[in-house]
């Protein structure tokens, strides 16, 4: 299985999601944000980070790169997008999937330990995974999704969202939402649900001397998904 | 504009060291050359009052790649494989300006470790604020650590761990020391020393801007009530910059065609041209308006004394300009060739075709003034005996509760849940431990750093306190199971001017220098910074140790969570009851007299290595070392991150059970080892002649300190979380 990692300038969590895809057995090829051209992928990754500085608006720079044409376009035609962190900000801005990141509810970094909550398995992310809580690591400074009530309403009835903010059982409510996102969302999805958009880090979560190895269990699942 | 004696004195130099200027030039300088001068003769720049007293420390030992003297020092971790790391102060424009104060910080140390060709792999700090009463602590606090975040977040360099004080001594001064850890190929490290003439002097990284001018000179001066009007003496940050420069040095390091590279952080465009020159034994050429400016009109005063951020000096070899810059522009970064270096051994720099300054180069290093300044020698303090009748009067329950919610002691979670410190996936000891741990990137082995301060006890006897630091340093790594290797060291102290602050500098590098030479843990580089005081009260001495140490297969790493039920824990290091200058005694007695507890380097060594054996061996489930608050504060540090209990055995020690708990005894630690390897471990601590003892057994829930004195985990946790989170949120 192939994947291409877009590094944007102030990407810095490209070489962990390279690590991450190649540990579970993608081919995974760094693609400069300046290229016209995607290699043949099977999966693209946005990452995390902190493309132009985040400055103006997080992502919305990064988001009228040269190849995110290319992105948009393999997007459009049904091929498989996530953006992770950064990369979900990225992707919120491309229009490709709904709502805005705004800045935390208590306007500080978070860095730490989340729990969230798959809603819906019937995508190729999240398709077979056998649990339905993950912990997760976020890090973050502008991770407070945002959605209109109209958009909201149409998300759910799509079955949009991908992750809610819960607690270790699965349980969402405001005491478990790090930073003040409607409804709990920590992640969505397009329409078609080939593009996945979440603040939350699976490739920090890939070793048990690490934070975990809830993003272990994801990414396996990922590429037999995609197999 | 003319220069004269008045002048040179508002540039904060000396009568004399102006005098001593026109001497050496035998001429008047014009006020370019003034300007640099006063950069290069500035405390900051050429520790003209610690110099003298910072040879007598050991710098130079088996695994010592670099000492004192580059960008940061360079130790062997051995496959080949090599970690640059220094500590350096930013007080003085964090106090003036916290965010930006803090977060130039940050990109210097870490410009100055990348600079020698390693790509940062930790951050951590040591931050001193003054009482949570002084009402500019909150907000001082806050912009730190907003700034420390900003910068080393946008990075993507993770910050590991640090250190957080509170004490009234900094109200006027606040301290923020950031330190840098980079990982590099021994044969791939990068020096300041330039070598062959006509070789190009390339600029690269930001513009450069009006900003920060003066900014060494500013931070070798004390504070008054006009501090405010320094602002623009503070350096302004992009850690976006500095991310792409980082990226672009690394891939034009991949190549041979650098000869020298040298950051631009204090005095910027003067001193890094100058050291590079200097250590070179050659002269410099620039042509001041080839200098990427982002101001239009500036002078060459200004130009040559800009601190803006983000900026580095390259020697490179012919021919290789044409390669260099498209790395720099594919980072959109400024690529300028700007001199080139000579055998004139002068810096000379033009502007508009004239030629506006010339100084020979060894005029302002080697000829740079050193003071040997009058200084005060301490004496021990008396013991300040504490009646029995006090003591007896104190309930234990009472005193953990308000020693776990006290500012020094309480969790620091809320600083650094705002710091990145997972991002490039290899920490595997997160702050809040003895030491942070990152894996070396691909490899079995981990690096695992600290850094301590101990300002009580170097306010109350200096040599003590100086040995003290680097002991616990060394404790806090042998904690996670490293072998210590060296230290790095920033040194904040009172003006040099006075006798009192220079004699406890020289008293503390005295006891800094015993301890790290008897331990075999030398100092490979470090900062000094003095002039922290308003008007003419000083800060309390304020060394700042940062300790790195090796872990050979990372999956030895020990953490200080209590692990598993019934597990025996030990105390390894006599207990003698060292009551003053602890905690208990300051915040619980308010006695602030007497000796601080004296630092026996033979049994901190002893100790240390027989505990770095258990842990070899896999006796030691958990560790963690014991410093401010004693054995009952360690211990609730334990319980609380493991969800554990204990329950405690009655001591046979003959003290006081107050004494026993919360005295600051030094060269102990507390461990958990499963009840089966008793017999095994305490034959190989008995074999060393390791003082040892059973404090008792781990359970679910509560710990049991006595029949009468029982504590939840949720208790603690409680007394131990809350404190910082409402004091930022009131």
């Amino acid at each position: 299985m192939k994947s291409s990692v877009i590094t944007f300038p102030g990407s810095n969590c490209d070489r962990d999601i390279d690590v991450a895809l190649n540990k579970f057995g993608f081919k995974n090829k760094m693609v400069w944000h300046d290229d016209n051209e995607l290699p043949k992928s099977d999966l693209v990754v946005l990452p995390g980070g902190f493309s132009y500085g985040d400055y103006l608006r997080c992502g919305s720079m990064a988001s009228k790169s040269k190849i995110m044409k290319s992105v948009i376009n393999f997007a459009k035609s049904g091929g498989l997008v996530m953006g992770i962190c950064n990369g979900f900000q990225i992707l919120v801005e491309t229009g490709l999937v709904p709502g805005v990141l705004l800045r935390n509810k208590y306007l500080e970094f978070i860095c730490k330990n989340v729990f969230v909550k798959v809603d819906n398995k019937e995508n190729p992310f999240f398709k077979n995974l056998d649990k339905d809580v993950f912990e997760f690591h976020i890090a973050h400074n502008e991770g407070n999704y945002f959605c209109t009530n109209d958009q909201l309403k149409e998300i759910e009835d799509n079955n949009q969202v991908a992750v809610y903010y819960c607690d270790n059982n699965g349980k969402t409510s405001e005491n478990f939402n790090p930073n003040g996102s409607t409804s709990n969302i920590a992640g969505v999805f397009n329409k078609e649900k080939n593009v996945l958009g979440m603040m939350p880090h699976p490739e920090r979560m890939i070793d048990q001397c690490l934070s975990g190895e809830d993003g272990s269990i994801f990414f396996k699942n990922l590429i037999n998904n995609i197999k | 504009m003319l220069v004269n004696e008045k002048v040179a004195i508002e540039h904060g130099l000396k009568a004399e060291e102006y005098k001593k200027i026109c001497e050496l030039l035998k001429r008047t300088p014009n006020i370019t050359e003034l300007g640099i001068f006063s950069a290069m003769w500035n405390e900051h720049c050429s520790y003209k009052s610690s110099r003298l007293h910072l040879k007598k420390l050991p710098t130079s030992g088996k695994k010592v790649i670099q000492g004192p003297g580059e960008n940061a020092g360079v130790i062997d971790i051995e496959d080949g494989d090599a970690i640059v790391f220094k500590i350096e102060s930013h007080n003085h424009p964090s106090f003036i300006e916290p965010y930006q104060g803090a977060a130039t910080g940050v990109g210097g140390i870490m410009r100055d470790v990348f600079t020698m060709g390693a790509r940062p792999i930790a951050n951590l700090n040591s931050i001193h604020f003054g009482s949570p009463q002084n009402k500019k602590t909150k907000n001082l606090l806050r912009g730190v650590v907003h700034g420390i975040g900003g910068y080393g977040n946008c990075m993507g360099v993770p910050t590991i761990a640090g250190q957080t004080s509170f004490d009234s001594s900094y109200n006027g001064n606040i301290l923020v020391n950031a330190m840098t850890l980079g990982l590099v190929k021994k044969d791939k490290i990068f020096y300041s020393k330039a070598a062959g003439l006509d070789k190009p002097v390339i600029y690269v990284g930001s513009k450069t801007g009006r900003d920060g001018i003066h900014g060494a000179s500013m931070a070798s001066a004390s504070f008054d009530e006009k501090i405010e009007e320094k602002k623009p003496t503070v350096q302004v940050g992009d850690p976006f910059t500095e991310k792409l420069l980082l990226e672009a040095c690394l891939e034009l390091m991949a190549g041979d065609s650098i000869i020298a590279i040298q950051d631009m952080g204090a005095a910027g465009l003067t001193s890094s041209s100058i050291e590079m020159a200097s250590k070179g034994n050659l002269g410099i050429e620039i042509n001041l308006n080839k200098v990427p400016c982002r101001e239009t009109k500036m002078s060459p005063y200004e130009i040559m004394l800009s601190e803006s951020q983000e900026r580095m000096l390259i020697v490179l070899e012919n021919g290789k300009e044409e390669m260099a810059k498209k790395i720099f522009d594919k980072w959109n970064l400024d690529f300028a060739v700007i001199g080139k270096t000579t055998n004139t051994k002068n810096i000379e720099l033009f502007f508009d075709n004239e030629m506006v300054a010339n100084i020979p180069v060894n005029i302002l290093v080697e000829n740079s003034p050193m003071y040997d300044r009058k200084w005060k020698k301490s004496k021990l303090p008396k013991k300040n005996k504490i009646k029995k009748e006090i003591l007896n009067k104190l309930k234990i329950k009472d005193i953990l509760k308000k020693i776990l919610s006290s500012p020094n002691i309480c969790s620091k979670e809320w600083i650094w849940q705002q710091y990145d410190h997972t991002v490039m996936g290899d920490t595997i000891q997160k702050p809040g431990g003895d030491s942070g741990v990152v894996r070396v990137h691909g490899t079995n082995k981990a690096v695992a750093a600290s850094v301590d301060s101990s300002a009580v006890y170097c306010w109350a006897h200096p040599p003590t306190g100086g040995k003290q630091v680097v002991a616990e340093s060394w404790r806090n790594l042998i904690s996670v199971g490293a072998n210590p290797i060296a230290i790095t060291n920033c040194l904040n102290f009172g003006s040099p001017e006075n006798e009192e602050s220079m004699g406890e500098f020289v008293e503390c590098v005295e006891g800094i220098g015993e301890a790290s030479k008897y331990l075999n843990f030398p100092v490979v580089s470090g900062n000094v910074s003095f002039y922290n005081q308003t008007k003419e009260v000083g800060i309390k001495p304020t060394p700042s140790i940062g300790g790195v140490g090796l872990i050979k297969d990372y999956q030895k790493m020990v953490t200080m969570d209590f692990k598993k039920n019934d597990n025996l824990i030990l105390l390894i290091g006599k207990t003698e009851g060292h009551i003053n200058q602890s905690l208990f005694a300051r915040m619980i007695l308010d006695e602030k007299n007497g000796p601080p507890p004296e630092v026996n380097l033979f049994n901190e060594k002893n100790n240390g290595e027989s505990l770095l054996s258990l842990i070899d061996k896999g006796y030691i489930k958990s560790a963690h070392d014991i410093s401010l608050g004693g054995i009952l504060t360690a211990l609730s540090k334990m319980c609380i991150k493991g969800n554990k209990g204990i329950k405690l055995k009655k001591s046979k020690n003959l003290i006081s059970q107050i004494e026993y708990f919360f005295a600051e005894d030094q060269g102990r630690y507390i461990v958990e080892i499963e009840p089966k390897d008793l017999k095994e471990v305490s034959k190989i601590l008995d074999k060393n002649s390791v003082h040892h003892e059973e404090l008792g057994i781990i359970i679910d829930n509560q710990m049991i300190i006595d029949e009468k004195t029982i504590v939840t985990i949720d208790e603690l946790k409680s007394y131990n979380t809350s404190w910082l989170t409402n004091y930022m949120s009131s």
